[in-house]
């Protein structure tokens, strides 16, 4: 991923939209009702989300699951960005490692911890609303697989890293 | 006597203590003696505990830095604000370089840390914060009355490529490696909201060179900073803390001088020992006064000779740096430095002058005017670079150095 705003990147913005929409929908696989929901057996260690001036980035953090279930994160809002995606980053054909929506949502599991860093599974904000200016918190809301919501709030930094790219750039 | 210099330099050492020289000089005489024992009941050594584990609390009253025992390895930076800059941006800036600094002084990685494991092991890591009279003034503050460039001295050669600035930051620790990867991140997170205005690095003896507690020696090989304040007294209480004139946001700050003082090694080298001694008013073995015989003795600034010279000359750098006032006095913490000579040149050496007092202008100016106005030492030593800061207050866990002010 890059956080230039060149009009190829915005092109690839605009297809990476077009291409996960459809598998963004929630999947309901919320266990019958129990006394406590997932929301509050979840925690985020150390969040922060990459600067950008416009366009895309991504935020990270360590997920944890203090519970006994396992926590499915089906998906993420933030009034800083239009839409956030749950990505992973896996190697594609080419050996080459690449972005692309995590099907299914993230599982955290159950006793344990889930990691979004640069390079790996991260929250991809598309379309920003404004500056994401270095030092400047961010809201976010993780919508869980009961239907439970999880918020944290995330610091920008400036980071060079980052910068995996699009499974469609790819050749 | 004190024990922080021994009163000869010249020990006798057997033939065991040659053949463990290595591994004692590593550990110091408490140490050789330990493996004197060690050796005669062959009984297991006992490892000391790292260096590198000792973390310095950073949040409290006061910044750290200031009251910690000098580290081994210090980098002062000073940055220029990019034009524009405001309270919120200040705040931005500052929320982010205090998490930096809060975690890696405890061995943690910053956010977003490119290279996590050079966090390891902060080594008495302390980061130190101060503010020029433009983040002052960019903040919407009120400067206290010295917060502005020191008077022109006679003896200033002041460059200002290492001079002033809007934002210091002191990286001190026993372990370069801690320093530079905390340089590293500082600046990194610093890119927005300024630029490098210079970079100056220091060094002391390192960690278990020599017993804790002993005075530094520059690089003239001078015992440099004998008489200093001691974190908890009155004295320093007052005059490093004290700020009764000063605004509110910087109670429980201090003020900050650097004075980079170059040292010219080779005319040094043409002083004989005696005239060495005499330019300071103290011995070069271990630094007592030329009337005394330990380095804490004090000063018979009335002792003369046979033919009736002041003993401590008059034109003595120790004469003129000690008033009769006992308000004008500075807490010391600086380095040496020794960089890499200009063309033609074998040495560029000097001293980071670094001291902190309540009220620059009447602690530290009027020492400075004296030493200006007569000091026998100004022969081989240059100031050229000068800078003055206000050193805001410690903050507490989940907020940010400079919360006072904006």
């Amino acid at each position: 991923m890059t956080l230039s705003t060149t009009p190829r990147m915005l092109i690839v913005a605009v297809a990476a939209l077009l291409t996960f929409t459809g598998c963004a929908a929630t999947t309901d696989t919320a266990k019958p009702a129990t006394t406590t929901t997932a929301a509050e057996s979840l925690t985020i260690t150390d969040p922060w989300v990459k600067s950008a001036e416009t366009g895309m980035s991504a935020a990270f953090g360590t997920l944890e699951n203090t519970g006994d279930t396992d926590i499915n994160v089906v998906s993420a809002q933030s009034p800083a960005a239009t839409m956030i995606e749950l990505h992973e980053t896996v190697e594609d054909d080419s050996g080459a490692m690449v972005m692309q929506q995590k099907e299914g949502g993230f599982i955290v599991p159950a006793n344990g911890s889930y990691e979004l860093a640069p390079g790996a599974n991260h929250l991809m904000l598309m379309g920003l609303t404004e500056p994401l200016v270095a030092g400047v918190d961010s809201a976010f809301t993780l919508t869980l697989s009961d239907g439970s919501t999880f918020e944290f709030t995330a610091p920008a930094k400036d980071y060079s890293g980052a910068n995996e790219s699009y499974e469609e750039t790819d050749k | 006597m004190t024990n922080d210099q021994p009163a000869s330099a010249g020990r006798r050492l057997s033939r065991r203590h040659l053949l463990l020289g290595g591994a004692a000089a590593g550990i110091g005489a408490a140490g050789a003696v330990g493996i004197d024992l060690a050796t005669k009941s062959s009984a297991p050594a006992v490892a000391d505990p790292l260096n590198g584990t000792v973390a310095v609390p950073f949040y409290g009253v006061h910044q750290a830095g200031i009251d910690t025992v000098p580290q081994s390895n210090a980098t002062l930076i000073a940055l220029d604000l990019v034009p524009g800059t405001d309270a919120l941006a200040l705040r931005r800036l500052m929320k982010i370089l205090t998490s930096d600094a809060a975690r890696l002084t405890q061995g943690e990685a910053a956010l977003a840390d490119s290279e996590p494991e050079l966090a390891v092991a902060p080594a008495r890591l302390t980061v130190t914060f101060g503010f020029g009279p433009g983040l002052v003034a960019a903040a919407g503050g009120t400067a206290p009355s010295w917060l502005r460039p020191l008077p022109a001295f006679g003896v200033d050669r002041l460059d200002p490529a290492w001079g002033d600035g809007d934002l210091l930051i002191q990286i001190a620790a026993d372990d370069a490696l801690i320093v530079a990867h905390a340089t590293r991140m500082l600046l990194k997170d610093s890119r927005s909201f300024g630029t490098v205005r210079w970079v100056q690095t220091g060094f002391r003896r390192a960690p278990g060179s020599v017993k804790p507690g002993t005075t530094m020696r520059n690089l003239f090989g001078q015992v440099d900073g004998t008489v200093n304040f001691v974190p908890g007294t009155p004295d320093f209480e007052r005059l490093v803390w004290g700020a009764a004139n000063n605004p509110s946001w910087l109670h429980g700050g201090t003020g900050f001088v650097l004075r980079r003082i170059a040292m010219d090694l080779d005319k040094w080298d043409k002083l004989d020992r005696a005239g060495r001694e005499a330019s300071v008013g103290r011995t070069l073995s271990n630094g007592a006064p030329l009337t005394g015989v330990n380095e804490k003795d004090a000063p018979d600034f009335d002792a003369k000779t046979a033919i009736g010279f002041p003993v401590i000359a008059e034109f003595s750098h120790m004469r003129r740096a000690r008033s009769e006032n006992p308000d004008e006095r500075i807490l010391r913490r600086g380095y040496n430095y020794d960089d890499a000579p200009g063309t033609g040149s074998v040495s560029n050496s000097g001293l980071l002058f670094v001291s902190f007092q309540a009220d620059v202008d009447a602690q530290f100016v009027p020492l400075q005017r004296r030493m200006d106005a007569l000091d026998l030492l100004n022969v081989w030593i240059t100031p050229i670079g000068s800078a003055v800061f206000a050193i805001p207050p410690g903050c507490a866990a989940g907020s940010y150095i400079g919360d006072t002010l904006f």
